[in-house]
């Protein structure tokens, strides 16, 4: 067509387009209830989310910690742009450039704008070109603090609910090992504390509501466990005196069951974590050595490692230790060591590690269909903890070099890492979700 | 007189003589006293007796040093076999004959001694779970402590702890290294200060 007339029909497009700009509805308090986003989740895709620049003093590390938290989540495609690269707009008078945003891959669009209690977010449905979501959140005092990253990883996990149906792991911290002291840290790697004095500590846990932590602490005379609040006061669970180690919580957060071994073996017992009632028996192993408890979310059934066959396998029973049965098949004559069980959140599965090829590896195995899928190939791989999102684990591995922990995906099997301790780190434990809900 | 006579005269004289010189009674007018000593005085007399109280003493000082460094030597061994490890095969708790053997050394100096209480810490190559190893660990100090009180030895002078694989001795990667790992270690936490040897 005449060149003209192009210039013409461009112009008037162009205009038609401006005038039919809805303002998007930022500045607004109320969420619009009710309303998912829009967006069609299939699963194993991953919608591609695009962070708008964020202003204000924190704008920047804001954008680099949300995108960072949707990258771990593994259920986002981060449309990583330079703020250069993204046509600026603002005042409300104009709209994101949908087309081209859509063209690039995201399927949403993230504005956040800082606020003076906290941080308002919209969220635009690229294809819909329209704002789906709007919700103010607060932060607390301290920008960048822990408590203040809690509070946006927080917000981050909320978005990834909105967008993909299931809430992010972001808000959520690891405790872990390091030259015999219990350390927590943030899911990203943030803010390595240590929580116990000097010692030789191993195997810290969580409770339910992550108001507690349990562990085991070595002494001249054997081994303890001791509880320790999050304010910091401990108590020592009162055991026999010998050797008690790997303690776990019950999902209804009074129960504690561990392993005591004095001079036959080593059996699993009850006891109220706080309380003093006499300990009661659940496994009875004859001089076997039964370790390493895990509950099923809804408590009705233990997974512990059992050398009753003369190696270690995973074994699950009743939470009273009836009904023990075989979880990981063995061939007769094979070296197999089988151990560290622990039951994903949403009872599906158990992570394990065992020994292929003379090195350990994560495992997992399904308990319908019973079917063992392996994780990781490189170096040695131990002790797997489920995040709550039944999706990812951490776990010790030496593939660096020195043990340090790294967290896998299941579903890719990708890893990355996540603790670079100088003295090195074992036995991580993911907490339950430390955000608000 | 005649010559018969003569004779026994002279007989009788010759007698006479001999007997007469036979005895030979001393008679002296001075007073009887003992055989003079060598010239020697009461200082001097005192120094001699330092002298050989002196010999005397270093005589029994070296044999009391060679006495000593002995007795140093038998305690010294006798700590050293009271403190020798004993080694397990990969995830066994179960007493090599090498392993009886050692523990069989200690046996008299237990008996000899019986202030004597012992720790006895169950170890761990690093292969395998930690927390099993720590397990494991209990199970062959356990074994040990087993054997001991089977062959008269009180249990209630032992005690036993796991260090799992918390403590090797060797951080080598190897066979070797593990094999040197996986052990039963000996301390003595009472009656180390008055040991003796077992005769």
């Amino acid at each position: 067509m005449p060149l003209l007339r192009r210039c013409a029909l461009s112009l008037v497009a162009a205009l038609a387009v401006l005038l039919s700009v809805a303002a998007p509805a930022r500045g607004q308090d109320t969420t619009v209830a009710g309303v998912r986003i829009g967006l069609v989740y299939t699963p194993g895709t991953r919608p591609g989310v695009l962070v708008l620049p964020v202003g204000g003093v924190a704008g920047d590390s804001i954008r680099a910690i949300l995108q960072r938290d949707f990258t771990y989540g593994d259920r986002i495609n981060v449309i990583a742009l330079e703020p250069s690269a993204i046509p600026p707009f603002g005042d409300g008078s104009s709209k994101p450039n949908y087309p081209l945003f859509t063209r690039l891959g995201a399927a949403a669009i993230l504005e956040v704008t800082p606020t003076s209690f906290g941080i308002q977010v919209a969220v635009h449905n690229a294809g819909k070109g329209l704002v789906e979501r709007t919700k103010a959140f607060p932060l607390p005092a301290g920008t960048l603090s822990a408590n203040w990253r809690l509070a946006l990883h927080d917000v981050a996990d909320e978005i990834e609910l909105w967008v993909t149906g299931v809430r992010g792991i972001a808000a959520t911290r690891i405790l872990y090992v390091s030259e015999g002291r219990v350390y927590q840290v943030d899911s990203d790697g943030a803010n390595p504390t240590p929580l116990t004095g000097a010692a030789t500590a191993m195997s810290p846990v969580w409770n339910p509501k992550a108001t507690h932590i349990a562990y085991m602490t070595m002494g001249p005379a054997g081994q303890q466990i001791v509880i320790r609040e999050s304010g910091g006061a401990t108590r020592v669970l009162p055991t026999r005196n010998g050797l008690n180690m790997t303690p776990t919580f019950a999902p209804d957060g009074n129960t504690i069951v561990y392993a005591f071994g004095a001079e036959s073996g080593t059996d699993l017992y009850a006891t109220n974590a706080f309380g003093n009632e006499p300990a009661r028996r659940i496994t009875v192993g004859r001089g076997s050595d039964n370790t390493q408890p895990s509950f099923s979310p809804d408590g009705r059934r233990l997974a512990f490692t059992s050398g009753r066959v003369g190696h270690p396998e995973v074994y699950i029973s009743d939470a009273d230790g009836t009904n023990a049965e075989l979880l990981t098949p063995y061939n007769f004559g094979d070296q197999s060591y089988r151990a560290n069980p622990d039951w994903s959140p949403d009872g599906r599965l158990i992570a394990f590690e065992a020994l292929i090829g003379g090195r350990m590896q994560i495992m997992s195995i399904g308990l319908r269909d019973r079917v063992i899928k392996r994780h990781t190939s490189e170096g040695v791989n131990e002790q797997p903890s489920w995040a709550p999102d039944a999706r990812h684990v951490v776990f010790t591995s030496n593939r660096g070099g020195t043990r340090q922990l790294w967290v896998l995906d299941v579903e890719s099997n990708t890893v990355r890492q996540l603790t670079r301790a100088p003295g090195g780190a074992r036995f991580g434990a993911w907490s339950p979700p430390l955000g608000s809900r | 007189m005649n010559r018969g006579h003569r004779v026994l005269a002279l007989s009788v004289l010759a007698l006479a003589a001999v007997s007469a010189c036979r005895k030979k009674p001393e008679t002296t007018s001075t007073p009887v006293t003992p055989t003079p000593e060598p010239t020697c005085d009461q200082r001097c007399r005192d120094s001699i007796s330092m002298a050989e109280k002196r010999r005397a003493d270093s005589v029994a000082a070296a044999a009391a040093a060679a006495e000593a460094a002995a007795r140093e030597r038998a305690l010294a061994s006798t700590r050293a076999t009271l403190a020798a490890a004993v080694y397990f095969e990969y995830d066994s708790d179960e007493l090599s004959g090498d392993a009886r053997s050692t523990l069989d050394a200690k046996l008299p100096i237990l008996r000899a001694n019986a202030g004597l209480r012992l720790r006895i810490a169950g170890n761990t190559d690093e292969r395998g779970s930690d927390e099993y190893n720590l397990a494991l660990g209990q199970r062959r100090a356990a074994s040990v402590k087993r054997y001991l009180s089977d062959q008269g030895i009180d249990s209630g002078r032992m005690d036993i702890i796991s260090y799992g694989e918390e403590r090797p001795v060797v951080t080598e990667s190897s066979e070797e290294g593990w094999r040197m790992n996986r052990r039963a270690e000996f301390e003595i936490t009472a009656g180390g200060d008055a040991l003796v040897a077992p005769r």
